[in-house]
């Protein structure tokens, strides 16, 4: 009796991580290392003009100046900067894919492994256009004719900075300047690709638009920088999906997305993180350190995330809104699950500038074996703000007696007619509930599942609708095994 | 039905079952007595196999099978329910979900077709009058902000639900007022058949004035010491539990 109820609860621990698979490609790298010829190098490579090498440049210099954050509740060994390599293409047999059929079969098989398809007659009734992200560089965006029509850009950065350098110009580092933070800065130097977006005025886009970003090759960093415009009365709605291959060494993902909402507009960004969370004794998977932020320029905007971050060895993420614009919203819904020897430090910070101006915060931290979940955000109003409104709930719930659960509000308010409410609890997941499950019939898995999706309701009805049902299933595949 | 021999049983390395015997019949309704501390509730978490507990000898056979080879939801899935002393509270967790899932967990071990959401409810229905529940507390996470009283109706109402082969109530008596005493009781009279069981677990003689045993038992120090019918609750209604320790003296040689 006692050897099988083990089983059930121990023996589960390897949860299978099924994305951990490596794809045999041939790619065309940088030698590990980092200077400013290696900078250089890949704007060179990536045929930029000269006012982005130098903004590259100049955050070099200025990331040579800064120190690596340690404020974060996450422990780790320091990170190699010199031993990582800052470039991987997978070598194309065309340089520069025209289509789908010119994109290399290995690439797209890749894809398809991972649920992700790129074939626009084989994506369901054209409700997602994708833009796939493998190692630093966009391999292929799916519906892009379709949307040019209605004037919306959606590609690859690279693309976007050779086709439309004026708007690439006019707010690359708009809301996460070079000089933000240590990751940011470092991102900003030697940033390969990600996603562009622009959606022009009075343009409600008619589909899910997603990035799907895969680190594939060893040793190598993945610094993705997506920027996504919403001009006047436009709205968009934005997914972002991550996988990478189980290895035993640690990668560095330390990507930086910016949002810009004008007046009257609207930006929904969805992420669900799955990165390779390392084995149940805390060897490899990602380190992602992810510089995101939403900046309401304009009146009325309104700027949504929502996240649920199940993978990565550490994460460091703090999806953020400024307010600037008076009756402009921000929110961030958020999932975090930590299991075996995951730490997590994740939240988000709403600083309100504009009148009127509010925001929500629906935190949920999951935390189980050994794992580290931490909340930190900040809730700021400055003198200008009149009438801010905040309201925060930060959840924990426990799993196991191994594990721990941390919150760090910071509430920094400097106008009297604000009103900020914040509300935590924590819960946990016993025995006791357990074996209350299980004596009515219930397996252990099950009830884990059921008790979590319980817990984070509030959060995946914020997601569309087949992320939702991802998200669920990536739940208890993380919690598998978490009991005992 | 279930054959218990020579039981022993304990936590934390302590013994507190030191070799039961009994045996129960479908059909019957069995009672068992005893002051606090006689082993009582360890019986009952034994049988629903609470890892806290560690089995230290002798055998359980259920239904002809060893029951000891059994994890808690195996258990279940055969038949036997535990009324829990304590309900737990689980939030988060909706009321009727948590039973729709038990409920089709065991219909699909059984072979039987899983119940929608509209079958379910039709069953319910009937059942949540049987035990006076509120339907609103179907909405609500299982068991929090639950009075006493409705903890121990919907651990009734899930039995009704879940029609238990052997069904083991431990104190669900306790705590309970009259009203509550005679709803209960009404469920649990409901499920009497013939070829279902019922073992009480209880201190009180009260509960068996609504729900009549076969047998009753008294437990002390972790063994049954007198077993007879329906009429020693009585008795010991009247002398109560005292004269155990005399009992317990002259065998001790105290």
């Amino acid at each position: 009796m006692r050897n099988e109820d083990e089983k059930t609860f121990e023996g589960l621990a390897d949860g299978d991580y099924k994305y951990g698979f490596v794809t045999d490609i041939e790619s065309d790298s940088l030698p590990p290392g980092l200077s400013e010829e290696v900078v250089r190098e890949i704007s060179r490579r990536k045929e930029e003009p000269d006012w982005l090498t130098e903004w590259r440049v100049k955050a070099y210099h200025h990331w040579t100046t800064l120190e690596e954050p340690t404020w974060a509740k996450v422990e780790f060994p320091p990170i190699d900067y010199q031993a990582l390599s800052y470039y991987s293409a997978p070598k194309q047999k065309i340089a520069a894919p025209k289509n789908l059929d010119e994109v290399d079969p290995e690439l797209l098989e890749t894809y398809e492994k991972l649920g992700i398809p790129l074939r626009e007659q084989e994506v369901l009734a054209g409700v997602v256009a994708v833009d796939a992200v493998f190692d630093s560089v966009s391999v292929a965006t799916t519906f892009k004719g379709k949307l040019e029509e209605m004037g919306i850009i959606f590609g690859s950065f690279s693309d976007a900075v050779k086709e439309y350098p004026e708007l690439v110009k006019k707010y690359l580092g708009s809301v996460v300047p070079y000089k933000d933070n240590y990751y940011a800065t470092l991102n900003s130097a030697v940033f390969s690709d990600g996603s562009f977006c622009y959606v022009p005025p009075g343009v409600r886009c008619p589909m899910e638009l997603s990035t799907y970003f895969r680190i594939n090759a060893a040793n190598t960093g993945q610094f993705e920088r997506t920027l996504l415009i919403a001009d006047e009365g436009a709205y968009v709605s934005y997914l972002e999906g991550c996988t990478a291959p189980q290895r035993d060494e640690n990668q560095l993902h330390a990507a930086v997305v910016e949002l810009i909402a004008h007046k009257d507009a609207q930006i929904k960004y969805s992420t669900v993180q799955n990165w390779y969370p390392g084995d149940k004794d805390g060897k490899g998977g990602i380190y992602n350190f992810v510089t995101k932020r939403g900046h309401c320029r304009g009146d009325n905007a309104k700027i949504s995330w929502t996240q649920v971050e199940t993978g990565s060895a550490i994460t460091w993420k703090y999806p953020s809104c400024i307010l600037k614009g008076d009756n402009s919203v921000g929110e961030f819904y958020s999932v975090a699950v930590t299991n075996n020897m995951q730490q997590a430090d994740t939240g988000t910070k709403m600083i309100h500038i504009g009148k009127n101006t509010s925001s929500t915060i629906i935190s949920k931290g999951i935390s189980a074996g050994k794992a580290q979940n931490s909340y930190r955000g900040m809730v700021k109003v400055v003198e200008t703000a009149e009438n801010a409104r905040n309201f925060s709930q930060c959840d924990s719930m426990l799993i196991g007696d191994r594990c721990g659960a941390h919150t760090f509000p910071y509430i920094d308010v400097n106008n009297p007619t604000a009103q900020v409410e914040h509300e935590a609890t924590t819960t946990k997941i016993g025995e006791d509930q357990i074996f209350y499950c299980n004596q009515r019939g219930i397996s252990t898995e099950d009830a884990i599942g059921m008790i979590v999706n319980g817990f984070c309701r509030e959060v995946f009805q914020e997601l569309p609708m087949e992320f939702a049902v991802e998200a669920q299933k990536l739940l208890s595949v993380s919690l598998e095994g978490s009991v005992g | 039905m279930l054959q218990i021999r020579n039981l022993k049983a304990g936590i934390d390395g302590q013994a507190i079952l030191k070799g039961i015997n009994l045996e129960i019949k479908p059909g019957e309704v069995h009672a068992i007595m005893g002051p606090n501390g006689s082993g009582k509730s360890t019986l009952s978490q034994v049988l629903a196999d609470n890892e806290n507990y560690t089995v230290d000898g002798g055998s359980i056979t259920y239904q002809g099978r060893d029951l000891l080879e059994l994890n808690a939801e195996q258990r279940a899935l055969e038949g036997i329910f535990m009324a829990f002393q304590y309900p737990v509270e689980i939030p988060g967790f909706n009321n009727e979900t948590f039973l729709r899932t038990a409920l089709n967990a065991q219909r699909k071990h059984r072979g039987e077709v899983e119940y929608d959401a509209f079958d379910f409810a039709q069953v319910a229905k009937e059942k949540m009058k049987l035990l006076e529940l509120d339907p609103g507390l179907m909405k609500r996470s299982l068991n929090v902000g639950f009075s006493g009283g409705e903890k121990k109706r919907n651990e009734c109402f899930q039995m009704a639900m879940l029609e238990p082969s052997l069904a083991i109530l431990d104190e669900t008596d306790s705590g309970l007022d009259i009203d509550a005493l005679r709803i209960v009781s009404q469920g649990i009279n409901a499920l009497r058949r013939e070829d279902r069981a019922v073992l009480l677990i209880t201190h009180y003689q009260r509960l068996l004035e609504y729900i009549v045993p076969d047998h009753v038992h008294v437990l002390a120090d972790g063994q049954i010491v007198r077993s007879g019918g329906k009429e020693l609750a009585s008795e010991l209604e009247k002398t109560g539990y005292g004269w155990l320790d005399d009992k317990a003296a002259t065998a001790g040689g105290r």
